[in-house]
């Protein structure tokens, strides 16, 4: 049957003289690659592109069986979900995948950046490289509009908010990105366009351009410390290195990015199986308002910036800063194009990759727990702590029902429980003297609405007399310092906080 | 068993199987490098023509008139909202599209002054559209996203907005409150509250206050 063989050879040669493709692709994976750069750290680009087609694969199954339209969304989501044998198990893959490929295309462009590999030849590279974590992130974003339930809805209010802000032209931009007047039927058809069809187009395209880039200049060699890149000599040397040491990509080096690839594959599946899918919450019914929107993951540290930007600089910050960092990472080859490619020898660098990495990180933790909303149910649901009601007179147990009835606890908070955006409240009458509760309460300030309106004289005035009780481990109330000078007869300074003594 | 015929040198006309002279060769090259280039200009006049309404299509939405967008809607009975409350109401959105299911329904906040005197509120919040909360106890507004806060009138009390809720602009007809609705408030899309649309068929809010009742029912009736 040695026939069988020439006859499978003479198929191959009868494809390959027509389609003329085997060959050279086959020529380019084995292409000689440097010995050293055949590492661990080297395997994010291929792991994103394998996570990707993961995207692509599972996007298309999920196109089935979802309906784009803000009236059938939501219901074809909870199908899947629910009647759809294994629909729930595409949508937590396409879900965990959508995660995981962020996650690796940051890591990429970490590894990228700390090892120099932005530099000459490969400044275009870096820059379509970009353009791919744009629109990777876009993917993300139109991704959570697909999943159209409460957030969604709420989110491209976020978005449509932060567009009409644009000088000018936002009332247009507005209308642009939501299709219509409100968010609606049009709004999810252009979001369902801009995911299934536009982006995930210019993504390929960009990832062809990218990866033929890689192929032509070859993976960047190993960094070294003092082998400094310059223009005029770095391709000699680097086709030097392949010669010298060179090894075929496919298989020497390639088993490393296969192995890690099926890791992160079987990772997104373990996630999927154990966690499930993401949502969807809540009906995008706007006249739901018992909700408090979140955006996904990769999304909550803008989400938490937004929170703490003044208002008076809020709108340059979205509009400015956004530019700024984009345009940045778009000429950073161009502008640090040679010299020195080691991590160790460019201490900027990695100052640069930490502080971004812990801010990020900062502001996504924050953005998990959100200190500055106000809890909602807090007043109804945290009940005032029962040592702090002992031995108290009427008058202050009324106060307590003050702080209660007029939704303080949604803001302050008391033995851990009610909100964090405003200051806790367990020791207040140790840090304020009561005039100055009482004008802060009363007239608001540094982020607190005044209850000037809210409360009676005599609501305020219990409300002080329970307040003025809260001084944590029985500290010392706080005194006015002034007032010994001003008015002697009229402080009552306790004894153990003695007044300072007057000139 | 797949040989490619012989391609030839140089790709000429099949019928002039004399070669040319090179002078005529450079003519007819120098001819059709023109005759190229006049062919790119087509097919640029073509695909700038072909573009026009193309572009047109996509940004149909963004050319349109916010101050233009929406109509009078009734929210309620006048006597579903009682003096000296602010209340949550709901309508259908009266620039609805046939697929918009659920999301056509808005929600805003009522709030009655007195017996004909009335603010209606949008229920996005001015910083960043979240739904904003009415709690009457404090008399407050609070928003969930990143907490805002709004005194009862809706102007702005703390937080991150840069000001009070949209108001929509309203009207009493007959026995229920009209107001009158259309894009969704924003900071640049705000055509239900502009106290003054391009064109002013209705008496805007702030007017319709000031107007004797019985006068501003008659002129009300659809």
């Amino acid at each position: 049957m040695a026939s069988l063989k020439q006859r499978a050879m003479a198929a191959y040669q009868w494809l390959e003289h027509r389609l003329g493709l085997i060959k050279p692709l086959s020529d380019a994976a084995a292409h000689p690659t440097p010995a050293n750069n055949a590492s661990w750290l080297y395997v994010f680009g291929s792991a994103a592109t394998v996570l990707l087609i993961l995207q692509v694969v599972t996007g298309i199954l999920l196109a089935l069986v979802y309906s784009p339209s803000a009236n059938e969304a939501w219901t074809s989501l909870g199908i899947l979900n629910r009647n759809i044998p294994l629909g729930w198990y595409l949508r937590a893959l396409h879900g965990w995948g959508s995660d995981f490929m962020i996650a690796i295309v940051l890591l990429h462009m970490v590894q990228v950046f700390l090892f120099g590999a932005y530099k000459f030849p490969r400044e275009l590279t870096w820059i379509v490289g970009v353009g791919l974590l744009l629109l990777t992130l876009g993917m993300a974003f139109t991704g959570q509009v697909m999943r159209f339930d409460q957030d969604a809805y709420w989110g491209l209010g976020i978005g449509a908010s932060i567009m009409s802000r644009v000088p000018l032209i936002g009332a247009p931009l507005v209308h642009l990105l939501l299709g219509a007047p409100i968010i609606g039927g049009a709004t999810v058809s252009r979001f369902f366009t801009l995911h299934v069809f536009v982006i995930p187009g210019l993504l390929l395209a960009f990832v062809f351009v990218h990866i033929f880039m890689v192929l032509k200049h070859g993976v960047s060699d190993w960094p070294m410390p003092g082998r400094l890149v310059h223009k005029s000599t770095y391709e000699r040397e680097y086709h030097e290195l392949t010669v010298k040491t060179g090894i075929p990509f496919v298989p020497d080096a390639a088993w490393k990015d296969a192995v890690f690839a099926a890791a992160i594959i079987l990772a997104v599946m373990a996630c999927a199986f154990f966690f499930g899918p993401f949502g969807p919450s809540g009906t995008p019914d706007p006249t739901i308002i018992q909700t408090a929107p979140k955006p996904d993951f990769a999304f909550l540290w803008i989400y938490a910036v937004l929170a703490f930007l003044p208002p008076s600089i809020e709108t340059p910050v979205m509009m400015v800063v956004p530019v700024i960092a984009i345009a940045a990472m778009l000429v950073l080859p161009l502008l640090a194009g040679e010299g020195e490619r080691h991590w160790a020898r460019r201490p900027v660098a990695v100052l640069m990759v930490s502080v971004i990495a812990v801010t990020l990180g900062i502001f996504t933790r924050l953005g998990t727990y959100t200190p500055w909303s106000p809890i909602m149910d807090a007043w109804t649901s945290a009940p005032i702590p029962p040592d702090l009601l002992h031995n108290r007179t009427p008058l202050e147990r009324q106060g307590a029902l003050v702080l209660e009835d007029k939704q303080c606890r949604n803001c302050h908070s008391l033995d851990g429980a009610g909100g964090r955006r405003g200051p806790a409240l367990d020791a207040i009458a140790s840090r304020m003297t009561e005039d100055q509760i009482i004008r802060q309460v009363l007239q608001g300030g540094g982020n607190m609405p005044a209850y000037g309106n809210a409360l009676n004289p005599s609501e305020t005035q219990a409300l002080m007399r329970f307040l003025m009780t809260l001084r944590g481990n029985r500290l010392a109330p706080a005194v006015d310092a002034s007032r010994n000078l001003t008015h002697p007869d009229q402080t009552q300074s306790p004894s153990a906080m003695p007044a300072p003594k007057s000139p | 068993m797949s040989e490619l015929p012989e391609l030839p040198a140089h790709p000429g006309h099949p019928e002039a199987p004399t070669p040319p002279s090179a002078e005529a060769a450079a003519d007819e090259h120098s001819r059709r490098v023109f005759l190229f280039k006049l062919s790119v200009l087509l097919n640029a006049a073509v695909g700038a023509v072909l573009a026009v309404p193309l572009v047109g299509y996509l940004l149909g939405p963004a050319m349109k008139k916010s101050s233009n967008t929406g109509s009078w809607i009734a929210v309620g009975g006048i006597n579903d909202f009682p003096v000296g409350e602010t209340r949550l109401a709901n309508f259908r959105s009266p620039v609805a599209s046939f697929d918009d299911g659920d999301t056509a329904k808005v929600a805003c906040w009522v709030r009655r002054i007195a017996d004909r005197q009335f603010q209606v509120f949008a229920i996005n919040c001015a910083h960043l559209g979240c739904p904003v909360r009415w709690f009457a106890q404090s008399k407050l507004f609070l928003c969930p996203c990143h907490g805002g806060a709004y005194y009862e009138d809706g102007s702005r009390a703390s937080g991150p907005p840069e000001r009070g809720l949209f108001e929509y602009r309203y009207k009493l007809a007959g026995g229920s409150l009209v107001i009158h609705a259309g894009d969704m408030p924003t900071l640049a899309t705000q055509a239900s509250c502009k106290p003054r649309p391009l064109i002013q068929i209705e008496p805007a809010a702030t007017d319709a206050a000031s107007i004797p009742a019985p006068m501003r029912s008659r002129e009300w009736q659809a």
